[in-house]
């Protein structure tokens, strides 16, 4: 495995040149949204500029140029996670919508009334309203795995909590915390209890390898921007005899087989969930990210982010010590390089606030997880993500950053 | 460029620091409100005490940014011993301080949509003299206007005006 050639890397992203507020970009929110690289934005320029026309209609030469690039992607997101068949693969608007297709879907016709669907307080909401718009709906029982005092997943009542249960739907790497968790486990325990199990890959796809085989999940939603590609487009990936039994999600367009004044027939799996005009370029675009991603080796890009994870958690906890909690594991191992972390006196809106002076991006609120933030007792974090472009000039100037904000709110 | 000086002046800094009329009042007689910024979890909590038209007494709590928090602060020491009349023109020259910004975005068409609809007396035509006259009644509110070059701020600012508009409608 080589290391990242961070620099080379930079000099791929055209954003990274700019400067906010006379001062170097420095950007520290790509569990947010990642910035792009030059090969995304080629790759999908070229699409507008050289062969665009709308997929699987026109038999004419740029509309099969079009139709191939955008089931090329396809097959790229398949290699990536391991899949068997590109037809395993349905591109949705990102990880919400993936979610969404399995509650409307899946859950529809297999969780009934006094069924349990088993999330975690780390999920995004994303993982959590779907299913409460279906439990409202269903009379259908939510359980909650709680969290421990490092802030990993409270296995000690699984058993008890997957008793009962249809679907256990669980993040695979924590948007707020960085708690990485064990999927291929709690697969296990899973079937085990004869439950299925959805992965919200959103924050784990763009940062370490993945095998939807080794987790052994049945379905697993991921988003294209934040894995470099464009937003706009995302997916699902679901076991392919589930595919085939799942009802469509949106009617439309391209879904079906056929279509009489007395009903319609729908087309082949992934296409039958595929309503209307897709976002074609930006699935392109997210096939380039793919490539750029493989590129680098997504095991280096982990390797990466350990390292210069250690080195934000250790400048972090040296220079502001007592006065600054970090809420999240402190093991390397058992997390990414998403950081929450809370002054004891600054909000992390003012702290937010102030480091954007130094043209420092870090996200402040409740990341789209408040009952997570109810559990950790604060109405919000702030928080640094690191990915492949950042280094420790980043975090340096992160560190420096959060001194003047110290020093601006000091009594 | 708007510098951090413009929107954490030292008054703003020594209301967040030391908030006034903190606490609760016992309801009834006073009566509560509570608003809530969804996006930031920001939190204002009003004690309005209404007697005969005047509010009597008013105490604030909740939690949030500094802006937020400050702006709670100074709201309660400018109403306190008003008539309701008197906090309601307050809250509409507050709400014009903060909407300024608006129109000159909509001018260049990076108008907050956030922002439509936060208050009433949201229309203000802008004039020297009109600005004038709401900083006269003002006072110390002024040096919160500093907040509208941060347009992702003005919310947390007019939280605790929002909040009051909707304790006072409740409690009159």
């Amino acid at each position: 495995m080589k290391d990242l050639d961070v620099a080379r890397i930079q000099a791929d992203f055209p954003i990274l040149k700019r400067q906010v507020h006379g001062k170097r970009l420095v950007y520290l929110d790509s569990a947010s949204s990642a910035q792009k690289p030059i090969q995304v934005l080629d790759a999908m320029d070229r699409s507008y500029r050289e062969s665009y026309a709308n997929v699987h209609r026109g038999v004419y030469t740029i509309a099969e140029e079009m139709t191939a690039a955008y089931e090329g992607a396809r097959a790229k997101v398949a290699a990536l996670l391991g899949a068997a068949s590109p037809n395993e693969i349905v591109f949705t608007k990102n990880v919400t919508e993936a979610i969404n297709l399995v509650a409307n879907t899946w859950a529809r016709v297999n969780v009934r009334e006094g069924d349990a669907i088993v999330i975690t307080e780390m999920e995004h909401h994303a993982n959590v309203v779907p299913w409460q718009m279906l439990a409202a709906e269903r009379g259908v029982e939510l359980r909650w795995i709680p969290l421990t005092d490092d802030y990993l997943l409270d296995l000690t009542d699984l058993d008890r909590l997957l008793d009962g249960a249809k679907l256990l739907s669980v993040t695979a790497a924590s948007n707020v915390l960085g708690t990485i968790n064990d999927i291929s486990h709690l697969s296990a325990a899973a079937h085990a209890a004869g439950a299925l199990v959805l992965v919200d890959a959103a924050q784990a796809v763009p940062h370490l390898p993945v095998d939807v085989a080794a987790w052994d999940a049945d379905f697993v939603g991921f988003t294209g921007h934040k894995m470099l590609g464009p937003s706009g487009i995302g997916g699902l990936w679901a076991r392919p005899e589930l595919l085939e039994a799942m009802p469509p999600f949106l009617g439309g367009g391209e879904m079906i087989r056929d279509v009489t004044k007395d009903g319609f027939t729908t087309n082949d799996v992934p296409w039958k969930f595929e309503a209307g005009t897709m976002p074609i370029v930006e699935a392109i675009g997210l096939g380039a990210a793919v490539d750029y991603l493989t590129g680098l080796g997504l095991d280096a890009v982990r390797e990466h982010e350990k390292t210069l994870t250690t080195y934000m958690v250790d400048q972090l906890t040296n220079r502001f010590g007592a006065g600054l909690t970090i809420y999240g594991p402190r093991d390397v191992e058992q997390r990414g390089g998403a950081v929450s972390f809370l002054f004891d006196n600054i909000h992390a809106h003012d702290v937010s606030q102030v480091v954007d002076e130094s043209g420092v991006c870090v996200r402040a609120g409740h990341h789209c997880a408040k009952p997570l933030m109810r559990v950790l007792g604060v109405p919000a974090t702030t928080r640094a993500s690191l990915y492949v472009y950042n280094d420790e000039a980043d975090v340096d100037a992160l560190v420096e950053a959060l001194a003047t904000a110290e020093r601006f709110f000091a009594i | 460029m708007a510098g951090l000086e413009d929107l954490y002046r030292e008054i703003i800094l020594d209301h967040y620091r030391a908030p006034r009329n903190r606490g609760e009042l016992p309801v009834p007689p006073a009566h509560r409100v509570e608003g809530f910024n969804p996006l930031c979890g920001d939190e204002v909590i009003l004690y309005l005490e209404v007697d005969d038209g005047v509010v009597t007494d008013v105490r604030t709590a909740g939690q949030g940014c500094s802006i937020s928090q400050a702006s709670t602060s100074m709201m309660s020491a400018a109403i306190k011993a008003k008539t309701v009349e008197e906090a309601r023109g307050v809250i509409r020259a507050f709400t014009a301080l903060m909407s300024i910004h608006e129109s000159h975005l909509a001018e260049s068409g990076l108008a907050e949509s956030g922002l439509e609809g936060s208050g009433e007396g949201s229309v203000t035509d802008g004039s020297e003299g009109s600005s004038e006259l709401e900083g006269a009644r003002l006072g110390d509110l002024e040096a919160l206007q500093g907040v509208v070059k941060f347009p992702v701020r003005i919310k947390c600012a007019l939280l605790a005006w929002t909040t009051l508009q909707q304790g006072l409608d409740e409690a009159t």
